[in-house]
């Protein structure tokens, strides 16, 4: 196969990865969209009562969520790892197969969520309706697929980096990543009456997965994002992936001891999640650090500004949303009350804005500007500032909002109500919650304005100007 | 078995440091190198802590162990006491009173669980409730719901049944026509053996030690 193009063209893989790029956008757009009914349901509880129920509108907006973050990183990997090891992804027809798979795949179930709905109390439910356990609703035969979608993914940087006989640092790490990451997808598919037990194998994926193997795979992306956007050494890209990975997963992986505070499980996770989740945001400092001191170095100057500012974004996005919002509700003595209650969405949003969306909004704003633009020419638009900024906004206004509702009802409910029904309800009620609940709907409508400004700056930017590559044309797939 | 968390905690940060840098030795602190021992290192000795950790979490949480009971507790009176020395509310379990007007048998007791378990995942209940504090945050927590004070206070009478359990059956199958806030659960379409069955999983989940979550539940004293 081609070894180092020309200058201008685009490896297979990375065509596909416009692909996955352009999907994981509309996923977005759905996620914005079932997100904003949600938030509106909280305001108006009779909107679609019966027809299309809270229930559903959440269990779309986050399993949009997942989907279009796991296409964004499977569509970075390829953007990058050919440019990472000088050569055609092996498989690229299995790649190809696995891309339609998956798009197939997630059609017939949102179909089915949006239609379908819910069933019956057993087995057949959960193969092919539901498996309802949030963010893992997926039915069973969705999750089988995606476990198989995930392995061809592994096959195929493992086949690449053997037969390019090149495996780099970054390469290394991603492999491990995505063996972890494709097992523990599997923890999340057993059925017990336990709740507990439940609990505890549903929280591997929730956290292990999402917070540990998502963390190292974005760190590897980045890394591999920060070489083509700043220069920086590969050695120091190097050092710091493996510093990442040494804290993510030294404090991550017994992190998950947050999660096992009230679940059923022994008293010793009080202290050892309490400890090691305060440990966390370390590594996300780090990358601050890092992140600033490396654009100081540049004086901010690039050719492609989007892709630095998201960049930036996402080291700030992560320690803030991850890091710093985490962490207020992190120790059991705070937990105890607050867990719950709508501090925990105020993090979420945070936090894989921060460290998810951003880092796959850098790689399509690099991708892009391959493909459109000659490599040292600039990239700009006037837009792409107003969607950062206003995005930006969004979100941390729909925090800020659910971040007010989250004490109301960490105080009145937890803390003076005994949590009953009629303390939950009381809190629902209290000016302070309700108030919080109409400024994230009114964020969410200012997120939403966002995305599409976002989107039609990726549509456009870098087009119409000359362009002096030839033979690309891959950016209107 | 009890771990002492604080022994667990530095034995796996002084394991993981002693480690990198024994394996680490002639590198200076800034060397690729370093940090990928130390990456290796941290990752297989707080996968390894978190293995042992496992099993013994899963043994302690099986059903029938101390803090998780077995599904004929479903036969028994539950309530909620203040340990003042632990500072946190126990569950305790009481007199055999049965459930649904019967002693149900392990087995049975099983089956009726395991029925509630699969409704409520088959109705997607964690999109909108919590379980043990995890779900959405649309509709109450249901970690305690069967020690709720709500059911005696308004959905008896609501609903007309004599028992609790009847009334919080006839209530899921309904919800609809018993409103108990601007906010209203739908009409999920629940069968009478699968409300029966819901009820039974909540009695169950209600006798689980969570260590006091939630604190002082219905103002326990």
């Amino acid at each position: 196969m081609t070894q180092a193009l020309p200058q201008g063209r685009l490896y297979e893989s990375q065509k596909l990865a416009l692909w996955y790029f352009w999907v994981a956008l509309a996923l977005f757009g759905a996620q914005v969209l079932f997100g904003l009914l949600a938030a509106w349901q909280y305001l108006d509880p009779n909107f679609l009562y019966g027809k299309l129920n809270f229930m559903t509108n959440r269990m779309l907006h986050i399993n949009a969520m997942i989907v279009w973050l796991l296409l964004g990183f499977m569509g970075g990997v390829y953007w990058f790892l050919p440019l990472e090891l000088g050569r055609e992804v092996v498989g690229i027809r299995l790649a190809r197969f696995a891309f339609f798979t998956l798009i197939a795949a997630v059609g017939i179930v949102v179909l089915v969520y949006l239609l379908v709905q819910y069933g019956p109390g057993n087995a057949f439910t959960l193969w092919l309706i539901t498996e309802g356990r949030e963010y893992i609703e997926a039915p069973r035969w969705a999750d089988l697929g995606i476990v198989a979608v995930m392995a061809i993914f592994l096959y195929n940087v493992v086949a690449t980096a053997l037969k390019a006989q090149r495996i780099t640092g970054v390469v290394a790490v991603l492999m491990f990543d995505l063996v972890a990451l494709a097992g523990l997808y599997t923890a999340g598919m057993h059925y017990t009456p336990n709740i507990s037990m439940d609990q505890y194998f549903w929280w591997w994926v929730v956290h292990l997965w999402v917070e540990a193997t998502w963390e190292v795979l974005v760190g590897s992306i980045m890394a591999m994002a920060l070489m083509h956007l700043l220069g920086t050494p590969r050695r120091i890209v190097e050092t710091w992936l493996y510093l990442e990975v040494a804290l993510v997963f030294g404090t991550g992986i017994l992190g998950l001891g947050h999660h096992y505070f009230w679940i059923g499980t022994p008293e010793y996770w009080l202290g050892l999640g309490g400890f090691f989740s305060a440990l966390e945001p370390i590594p996300l400092v780090a990358m601050v650090v890092h992140a600033v001191y490396d654009a100081g170095m540049h004086r901010m100057h690039t050719v492609n500004q989007p892709a630095l500012f998201w960049a930036i974004a996402q080291a700030f996005g992560n320690f803030i949303g991850a890091g710093v919002w985490g962490f207020m509700q992190t120790l059991p003595q705070i937990n105890l009350y607050s867990h719950g209650t709508q501090l925990a969405p105020a993090h979420g949003h945070l936090a894989f804005f921060g460290a998810y969306v951003t880092a796959i909004l850098t790689v399509i704003y690099m991708a892009l500007h391959q493909v459109r633009r000659p490599e040292l020419a600039r990239f700009d638009s006037k837009l792409w500032k107003w969607a950062f900024v206003l995005m930006v906004v969004g979100i941390f206004g729909m925090s800020a909002a659910m971040t007010v509702s989250g004490f109301t009802q960490t105080m009145v409910e937890r803390a003076i109500g005994g949590s009953t029904w009629q303390a939950y309800i009381d809190a629902q009620q209290h000016p302070w919650f309700q108030n919080g609940m109409v400024w994230r709907f009114v964020f969410g409508v200012f997120f939403l304005v966002s995305y599409l400004l976002l989107l039609w700056d990726l549509v456009t930017i870098g087009k119409g100007e000359a362009r002096a590559v030839k033979g690309v044309g891959a950016h209107d797939q | 078995m009890e771990i002492g968390w604080i022994e667990t905690t530095v034995g796996a940060l002084f394991a993981t440091v002693v480690l990198t840098l024994w394996l680490s030795r002639g590198s200076g602190w800034l060397e690729p190198r370093f940090w990928r021992n130390a990456a290796v290192v941290s990752s297989l000795i707080m996968t390894g802590v978190l293995a042992y950790l496992t099993i013994d979490s899963l043994n302690q949480i099986r059903e029938g162990s101390a803090r998780v009971p077995a599904y004929a507790v479903i036969n028994k009176e539950i309530g909620l006491k203040r340990d003042y020395e632990k500072r946190r509310d126990i569950p305790v379990i009481g007199e055999e009173v049965g459930f649904f007007g019967k002693v149900w048998s392990e087995e049975e007791a099983y089956a009726l669980v395991n029925k509630g378990k699969m409704t409520l995942q088959s109705r997607n209940c964690m999109d909108c409730h919590t379980l043990l504090g995890n779900g959405a945050y649309f509709a109450p927590d249901l970690t305690r719901a069967w020690l709720d004070p709500k059911w005696e206070t308004m959905v008896k009478g609501m609903t007309g049944k004599a028992s609790k359990e009847e009334a919080m059956a006839a209530w899921l199958q309904h919800p609809d026509r018993y409103p108990t806030s601007v906010r209203r659960m739908p009409n999920l379409g629940l069968t009478d053996e699968e409300a029966m069955a819901l009820v039974a999983f909540l009695k169950w989940m209600s006798a689980i030690d969570t260590n006091g979550f939630p604190d002082r539940f219905a103002g326990v004293q």
